[in-house]
């Protein structure tokens, strides 16, 4: 895939300040989108269209806090792609993960700042920025999970279980 | 080497027999939990999953549902979502879903009805699911799609952590609880220090430690990014267990254990700690924090870190006979309806009522920010709460200092953050 990217490299960045709780009363994504990221940054829906990003890159133990999976939906309804960052904290990952937000495990965010275009193989595992003509590698998922994402989600997985067992019996 | 308890509880709930961290399975679950904020999107993604099969809930007594975060409803959209747990709750005949009245904070709630016993598998669609860790289960937060899934097929998948060992060692301090040895521990490690791993909590200290405390250390070890706590079930646990109702258990052999990093904490130094805004980390000990002179708008006492009855039994013996700073609303919030009740029978909500404070219903209320207590900009809160986020009990500009209930009352009466030794 490629994108832009749209960078905010401070460290745990948590799921209130991707979301915050006064907003957790209803589940529809446009509306977890419109207030995304405010606390953090009042700006974020301006500068990632001026940006035209779809990539978000920031510091380590991004997602930490709640089991809220308001968070990733929240960022995936803004537009926002794939996720780039050192590491993401547990919930944050698995929820990620299981509705079909890619994120990447990347220790050295310094490679890219906002703006710069990327261009990812998830494929051989390289991210080469083409913006600085750098590439850099990245070691790539576990089997396990290259399998829910590949049915886009953990949703489509249980289905295909269903589905298996439906035809087994 | 043997499998740490963790292994062996994972283990023998999959297929995979021969396991080790790092490894993903798919286990099946004993129980799962979703409340008010994360059971409506994990109720569309069940229905989604078992559209155009014959397919129901894969067992109504495993499936628990607390709409305690915002309830009783605050606002229309609160409802919105608390009937659809209710609705759904009826249509697959939930046997464990709880109306306001009956519900409670989840993570009070749950071991006090006798839900949760050691070595079973419980997945949560809350992050603060690691409580259950102090009675010997295995048990974790996850998301809505895994709740959604979960509900419909009794699975969930995970990666096989590693496990960190805590000593707690020496001697407590006064007035030093189990809040305040897992904010030191934090505190040392990081927010992100056990990312991915489980706490193991051991040595003498924790033999010694009671339930309420145990819970409150398990409850927070998602604050230093761990899977899940966990205590291994001895006489307290067994005790506890009897008391809600639970006799038979299993329990595992712990011995030539693989820990990826042992780390013994000397307790003899341990003061009562607090943590400053806006991380869980930010610590320091109390007489530092009280030289700083911080003066407060509001306590908070309750939450799933420390609404127990043990918890108001000692706000209010520092309320006692004393009256809240004038300029201090203090909130009691007794974490289930019958830690209420007892709070009721023992005379403590007349002390709270008397000293000035007022008592909430069981709901997590302000903890997140929800209702019951939000701050304005500007306003600095006491807290016995586990997170103190940026805009976590309110506006963002507002501040959360995280403390035991002991502090929070004493800086209620003197209205900034103060010590009990101070009174
Ligand atoms: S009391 Fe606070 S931390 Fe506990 S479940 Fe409720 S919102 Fe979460």
């Amino acid at each position: 895939m490629k994108g832009k990217v749209i960078k905010y490299p401070q460290e745990n960045i948590n799921t209130d300040l991707i979301i915050p709780a006064r907003y957790l009363v209803d589940i529809n994504p446009q509306f977890l989108a419109e207030h995304c990221m405010e606390d953090l940054d009042m700006e974020f829906h301006k500068n990632k269209n001026n940006l035209q990003a779809t990539i978000l890159v920031s510091g380590s133990n991004f997602g930490c806090g709640s089991s809220r999976e308001q968070a990733p939906i929240a960022l995936k309804a803004t537009g926002i792609e794939l996720i780039i960052a050192p590491s993401f904290a547990r919930i944050f990952f698995r929820n990620a993960i299981n509705i079909g937000l890619p994120i990447l495990q990347f220790s050295d965010i310094d490679a890219f700042n906002s703006g710069d275009l990327l261009d990812i193989d998830f494929g051989k595992g390289v991210i080469e920025n083409i913006t600085t003509s750098k590439s850099y590698s990245f070691s790539k998922f576990p089997a396990f999970l290259q399998k829910i994402i590949k049915v886009h989600g953990l949703i489509n997985f249980a289905r295909e279980q269903i589905a298996n067992s439906e035809e087994g019996s | 080497m043997d499998l740490t308890i963790s292994e062996k509880i994972i283990r023998d709930h999959c297929e995979q027999k021969d396991l080790s961290a790092g490894d993903f399975v798919l286990v099946k679950i004993d129980k799962c939990l979703g409340n008010d904020i994360t059971a409506p999107k994990a109720i569309e993604v069940f229905e989604e999953i078992v559209e155009g099969t014959e397919r129901s809930v894969f067992d109504p007594s495993k499936i628990i549902l607390t709409p305690d975060h915002f309830t009783p409803n605050k606002d229309i959209a609160s409802a919105i979502q608390c009937k659809i747990l209710k609705d759904f709750a009826r249509k697959y005949h939930i046997q464990h879903y709880y109306e306001v009245g009956k519900v409670g904070i989840e993570h009070c709630l749950l071991p006090e009805q006798g839900l949760i016993a050691p070595s079973e598998l419980i997945i949560g669609a809350d992050s603060h699911t690691c409580t259950y860790g102090a009675l010997g289960a295995f048990s974790t937060g996850v998301g809505s799609t895994d709740l959604g899934v979960a509900m419909a097929l009794g699975e969930c998948w995970l990666q096989v952590p590693e496990t960190l060992r805590f000593k707690y060692t020496g001697q407590l301090n006064k007035w030093v609880s189990g809040k305040d040895l897992i904010l030191y521990t934090i505190g040392k490690i990081g927010v992100d220090g056990a990312t991915y791993k489980v706490m193991e909590f051991t040595g003498e200290i924790i033999n010694n430690l009671s339930m309420a405390n145990r819970f409150t250390m398990c409850n927070m070890a998602i604050e230093a990014g761990a899977k899940t706590g966990f205590i291994f079930p001895d006489k307290i646990t067994e005790q506890y267990l009897k008391s809600v109702g639970i006799s038979k258990f299993k329990t595992y052999e712990n011995n030539n254990t693989k820990y990826h990093e042992s780390i013994e904490i000397d307790c003899n130094t341990i003061e009562p700690q607090i943590a400053l805004p806006h991380l869980p980390s930010n610590t320091k000990p109390i007489s530092e924090v009280q030289d700083m002179h911080i003066e407060i708008d509001q306590a908070v006492i309750g939450s799933c870190t420390n609404g127990r009855i043990e918890d108001l039994r000692i706000a209010a013996k520092i309320m006692k006979d004393n009256k809240i700073h004038p300029s201090v609303r203090c909130i009691i919030i007794p974490g289930t309806p019958t830690i209420q009740f007892d709070a009721l029978k023992e005379g403590l909500i007349e002390i709270f009522l008397k000293a000035g404070a007022i008592v909430s219903p069981p709901t997590c209320g302000p903890c997140l920010g929800g209702h019951m207590g939000i701050l304005a900009p500007g306003e600095r809160a006491i807290s016995t709460t586990n997170r103190n986020f940026m805009g976590r009990m309110g506006h963002k500009d507002s501040e959360v200092y995280l403390s035991n209930p002991a502090i929070a009352a004493t800086s209620a009466l003197k209205g900034f953050i103060a010590s009990p030794e101070s009174m």
